[in-house]
């Protein structure tokens, strides 16, 4: 066989633009996925949607949604700890790169009922995040690029910052460039456990977490290339993190593990107490903050509690609620302490101060005197039956990754290396440091794919031409 | 380095009401429609699929799943193929997530549960007995009367005058009789399903959208882009929808023209045999070679469909109707071209054998879709215009 021109490393989206954008500059192309076929596309399978700078309504999008405002979005959630140019360059991708997706079979849809919120900011995929992943393995398919699944690379040979070859087992396969698109490390239990190692309690948070997303990412080659040398990003603790059903399954549970009823109730740790305000803002503007909040609670877990009152009113969950028709009897079922949840609910519904009710507006109903406040939605909780949603973090991808530049080329000491490039969360660190708005992910992932599988491309044909000319 | 499996009994936490994991095999009509209010559970919290189809959709106006609200989702299901191959909870995910299969279960149990007369819905069960049956007993019956007309199966050329080996007066109440047996049972069935979730009351445009939606087969273009359904994989192709037009333009071409022989009959006094220029030879023409190449390209569609996507022990059904439907426009073209040699007498036989067995099975077998699913989409029409009752905030 013929040395590759490009291996792409990873099955996901950012690994498919890539391999698809390198087929588009005349290389020739080979992925590798570690996972089997049914399992293929990594995180990008629970994707929904692609946060968009227009300057204009299209197609799908309403109004406009311009690089400033997106820029002040990205950096609100993340505390500045962001790169400007590459975030502006990951926002400005976003207005122009649905037209290449299109072309290569992804289809958009306005937004889904209950998500009415991003239609301005975010086009969604027809089918979600796996319908987006077939499409692009079937157009790089017919692009001639080759994929083989169940081939995971443990190593690569590197010599003087240069890719010479990937290892998968015992295999070694030479390539003239390659693009590491492998995700995060965020299935690896003992990277998190080691990350975030044990608290003030004597525990060892990350044992409690769930894995909202593929269980393939192990962070093998992020270890390895860490190992070798390469220029890291990111703080080993920071990801994606929200507060999902505690009953969710250890990986893979995807969107429908969420539980939308926080800001419609009071949130109590196993103690039976409150811990931070759950009407501090409308929940798609707060969800990705309560995995931490979890973290930090005994146990990481807590207790979204609500009334009959709320039944109805938001998403409905996966797994029906813990119900009872006293609070007592609530907290027997849940196994926390009585009368510290009663006195926790005694105490929050003495205090608030209703006004008039409102989901959709920071409305005025609000607590008086107590600590932690609730400033928005509170109502007493009063009606039975009393429902309990048990919650724990859960992780979707992890934001160290390798750093990286406008070319997305992998640096070594500060150099770039001329054939080696990284995409999608291996680098997605470099934009988000931490937090997470909806959306941003696919925007740094297909902005990235795209431009280190054409650099790849390009650099791999320099080569061969370079090779033909001596 | 083997990733650690999860797993759905993964309970920690309080409660532990784990969502129970999907059995094999179709089960009971109770344990078919549990299975689908699992599936729908699991999907509203999901949601992603909402731009396929009307299932979806009307799945968000619902938080609870009881058996009539199952029923009228299974038969507003088309079996595109597009939601499974889209889930990110199919198996190998501890959901085992299917929804064409778990709709196809139910939706055969439905024409079961709504058939009239009762007793009669066993008949979807074994249905290539039932066809194989009706055909034989049609031919049969066609067969003695040729002979019992002319005493022999072959016969001197007559210039296509077929009412000279059955006559008309014989062969209207011949099959008024089970095209109204079958219209009636189709109706009861029908109704049936009608009350059972009752959407209120049919208003004019959504009678028209829901008729657009039947005739255009509009569910089967992959959410609104033309783009088709799914097959053997996860690509998209407008195929099924072609051919599918093709039988049913066919059909009611076919339709048409033994209603346009009629009025000739008794308005104009004109009788058979018609001149090929003629409205019923014109349109019998058209209709039986759409339904020839219509349901060929079905059954061709049927035998290299995914063996996830719908319910692989109905395809015997599916495919007895397509051959029924085949064995009809084949007969009847080949009574056009031979009409006018011996072979008259046996080809005549031959076609209106297999059209009493099209007739007398069509409210036993796969036809009654045309029916559950046209009333499915006037539900949903109607449903549509009115308020949702759920406020769902929120993400």
């Amino acid at each position: 066989m013929n040395v590759v021109d490009v291996l792409v490393i990873g099955g996901g989206n950012a690994a498919l633009c890539a391999a698809i954008c390198a087929r588009e500059a005349g290389a020739s192309v080979l992925m590798l996925e570690a996972s089997p076929k049914l399992w293929r596309g990594g995180n990008s399978q629970h994707t929904r949607n692609l946060r968009c700078m227009h300057d204009a309504p299209q197609d799908v999008l309403v109004d406009a949604y311009p690089e400033e405002e997106y820029w002040q979005d990205l950096l609100k959630v993340t505390g500045g700890i962001t790169d400007e140019k590459l975030a502006r360059l990951v926002i400005r991708e976003s207005s122009t790169c649905r037209t290449w997706m299109r072309r290569h079979g992804v289809r958009f849809q306005p937004p889904l009922s209950g998500a009415l919120h991003v239609a301005r900011t975010n086009a969604f995929f027809m089918g979600g995040g796996k319908a987006l992943v077939n499409a692009y393995y079937r157009s790089a398919e017919r692009l001639g690029a080759r994929v083989r699944y169940e081939a995971p690379v443990e190593r690569l040979e590197l010599r003087e910052g240069r890719f010479v070859a990937a290892y998968s087992g015992e295999e070694r396969i030479e390539a003239r460039a390659c693009v590491l698109a492998a995700g995060g490390f965020e299935s690896n239990r003992e990277w998190l456990r080691e990350a975030w190692g044990r608290n003030e309690r004597g525990e060892w948070p990350a044992e409690n977490f769930l894995i909202r997303g593929t269980r393939f990412n192990q962070g093998v080659l992020l270890r390895f290339m860490m190992d070798a040398g390469a220029d890291t990003i990111g703080d080993p603790t920071q990801s994606h993190c929200v507060a999902i059903d505690a009953r969710a399954p250890l990986y893979d549970g995807g969107i429908c593990t969420r539980i939308d009823c926080v800001s419609l109730g009071v949130v109590v740790n196993r103690e039976g107490l409150r811990f931070y305000d759950e009407g501090e803002d409308f929940w798609p503007k707060r969800y990705a903050i309560w995995g931490r909040l979890v973290a930090g609670q005994p146990g990481q877990i807590a207790y979204s509690i609500i009334d009959a009152k709320a039944i109805g009113r938001f998403m409905p969950p996966v797994f029906p609620g813990v119900r009872a028709q006293t609070p007592a009897g609530l907290a027997r079922a849940l196994e926390i302490p009585e009368a510290a949840f009663l006195g926790t609910l005694s105490a929050y519904n003495a205090a608030c101060r209703e006004g008039t009710f409102d989901h959709t507006k920071l409305d005025d109903c609000r607590t008086e005197g107590l600590a932690p406040a609730k400033t928005h939605w509170a109502r007493r909780i009063d009606t039975a039956p009393f429902h309990a949603y048990p919650v724990r973090p859960g992780i979707t991808f992890t934001y160290l990754g390798l750093k990286t530049d406008e070319t997305a080329a992998v640096r070594f000491g500060g150099v770039p290396s001329p054939n080696l490039f990284v995409a999608g969360e291996m680098m997605a660190g470099n934009v988000l440091g931490k937090g997470y708005t909806a959306g941003v992910g696919m925007s740094i992932g297909t902005a990235f794919g795209r431009i280190a599988g054409t650099n790849a491309g390009r650099a791999a044909l320099r080569e061969e031409g370079a090779r033909d000319a001596a | 380095m083997r990733p650690e499996q999860g797993t759905a009994a993964h309970a920690r936490g309080a409660g532990g009401a784990a969502i129970p994991i999907a059995g094999a095999g179709a089960g009971s009509v109770a344990a078919n429609v549990d299975e689908v209010a699992r599936v729908m559970t699991i999907c509203n919290a999901c949601r992603y699929c909402e731009g396929f189809c009307a299932v979806f959709p009307a799945m968000t106006r619902r938080l609870e799943f009881p058996a009539g609200d199952v029923n009228y989702l299974a038969n507003l299901c088309h079996n595109c193929g597009a939601c499974y191959h889209a889930c990110q909870y199919a198996p190998p995910h501890e959901f085992s997530l299917n929804v064409p299969r778990a709709m196809a279960r139910v939706r055969a149990d439905t024409y079961s549960h709504y058939a009239w007369p009762a007793g009669f819905g066993a008949l979807y069960r074994r249905n290539g007995l039932v066809l194989a049956l009706a055909l034989a007993a049609g031919l049969a019956l066609f067969v003695a009367l040729l002979l019992a007309s002319r005493g022999a199966l072959l016969h001197a050329p007559m210039a296509g005058n077929f009412y000279a080996i059955l006559p008309h007066g014989a062969m209207v109440p011949l099959f008024t009789a089970p095209f109204a047996w079958a219209a009636l049972a189709l109706a009861i069935g029908v109704r049936r399903f009608w009350r059972d979730v009752s959407p209120g009351r049919i208003v004019a445009p959504a009678a028209v959208e829901a008729a657009h939606d039947a005739l255009s087969l509009r569910y089967l273009d992959g959410g609104g882009d033309r783009e088709g359904c799914n097959e053997a994989d996860d690509a998209f192709t407008p195929v099924r929808r072609r051919f599918h037009h093709l039988t049913f333009y066919g059909f009611l071409a076919c339709f048409a023209a033994t209603a346009s022989a009629t009025i000739e009959h008794y308005v104009f006094g004109v009788h058979a045999p018609y001149p090929v220029a003629s409205a019923p030879v014109l349109l019998g023409t058209f209709g039986g070679l759409a339904l020839l190449v219509g349901p060929a390209g079905l059954l061709w569609l049927n035998l290299r469909r995914h063996p996830e996507t719908g319910e692989p022990s109905q395809r015997p059904m599916d495919r007895g109707f397509i051959a029924l439907l085949l064995v009809t426009s084949a007969t009847g073209l080949a009574l056009l071209l031979g009409r006018d040699t011996g072979a008259m007498g046996l080809l005549l036989a031959l076609h209106l054998g297999a059209v009493m067995a099209l007739f007398a099975t069509l409210p036993y077998g796969k036809f009654a879709h045309a029916v559950y699913r046209s009333a499915a989409l006037l539900k949903y029409a109607i449903e549509k215009r009115q308020p949702d009752t759920l406020g769902l905030g929120g993400e």
